[in-house]
């Protein structure tokens, strides 16, 4: 199966979605990328039990941050797919990208640091 | 254990708002336990101060640190050397690392990033309930192990009072009535004559500032004459 999927998403592995923690997130964000996502196992299914509904927990609380310093929540996302669904994920990549592309570029990526 | 609570993000930014160099101090003991400000929640609070003031066009220069304990000299004398190089500290310890490090800097402003919310036990992962108020004079010998001084609505020492309902406290159906289950345990344990004894008031002395030396501790060269 060779499948497509936009060349902007850059993937870092991690062994479950539980490892995922608030700081890797809003680390990516302070240091301008224009959005964030996580793709974890289906709900359910973890085989940690609940490493994806850390995640999911982790996402939301990174939202609320991103709300409360000025930036639209939107740019971090929480989606959910089974290992063998390979064209879910390239379907998540583009869905991502484009919604992504609607919001435009971080705005952090314009300021400059304090002298 | 001491608990506390990560302070809204707007009114943190409102403290330093004409602050250019500040220091944000983690605590590593409580704080850090009950997930408010230890070295993770310090970066967290870094990061997202870091954001908030570039996109008020108002970038603010940030150092970030975590002592072991700011409640004890030995670690905030860690800082020393390094508070000259900022206008204002931001302290993420429970209020009485804030105030140990505010008097150790008296010329650098200090501000909360917590509000210190009591002394609690951890239910599960970052759930904690109170328990102790540290009132000065445990009871707990007589009402089976209950805090009156907390569990009850009115820190009754002498309870029930009208508003028991069947086991719940009239400020709220979920809020146990402590006075009930006091009774419920002492019942249970054959001890029900503990409670027939009506305690004394709290001392007004142990409602100001309370300093306490441990047995075998006292300096008795440092003492005045």
């Amino acid at each position: 199966m060779r499948l497509n999927y936009p060349h902007n998403v850059k993937i870092i592995l991690v062994p479950c979605t539980g490892k995922v923690d608030v700081i890797h997130m809003l680390t990516a964000i302070q240091k301008g990328a224009d959005g964030v996502y996580c793709v974890g196992c289906l709900e359910g299914t973890c085989h940690y039990n609940a490493g994806n509904l850390r995640c999911r927990e982790r996402v939301n609380h990174v939202r609320s941050l991103l709300q409360e310093v000025g930036l639209e929540p939107d740019r971090v996302r929480m989606y959910n797919l089974s290992s063998g669904e390979g064209p879910t994920f390239a379907a998540y990549a583009t869905e991502m990208t484009e919604h992504i592309q609607k919001l435009g570029p971080n705005p952090l990526k314009k300021k400059s640091v304090a002298k | 254990m001491i608990v506390a609570k990560r302070k809204p993000f707007d009114e943190i930014m409102q403290l330093i708002k004409g602050y250019k160099k500040v220091l944000v101090v983690g605590c590593g003991t409580c704080v850090a336990v009950c997930l408010a400000g230890g070295e993770k929640e310090v970066a967290v609070l870094t990061t997202e101060l870091d954001m908030g003031r570039k996109l008020v066009n108002n970038p603010v220069q940030l150092g970030s640190i975590t002592l072991e304990r700011q409640c004890d000299r030995e670690y905030l004398a860690q800082l020393d050397g390094m508070v000259k190089d900022y206008d204002a500290l931001i302290s993420m310890a429970c209020g009485v690392g804030i105030q140990f490090l505010a008097e150790r800097f008296p010329d650098t402003p200090v501000f909360p990033a917590v509000d210190t919310t009591g002394l609690a036990v951890n239910q599960d992962v970052g759930w904690y309930e109170e328990r102790c108020r540290s009132c000065g004079r445990c009871v707990l010998g007589l009402t089976g192990g209950i805090c009156p001084v907390t569990m009850c609505a009115k820190g009754l020492y002498n309870g029930p009072c009208g508003g028991t309902n069947k086991g719940s406290c009239e400020i709220n159906a979920d809020q146990p009535c402590a006075w009930f289950n006091i009774y419920e345990r002492l019942k249970a344990q054959g001890r029900l004559d503990c409670i027939l004894e009506v305690q004394p008031p709290q001392e007004w002395k142990d409602t100001t500032p309370r300093t306490l030396v441990q047995p075998g501790y006292t300096k008795p060269e440092k003492a005045k004459v």
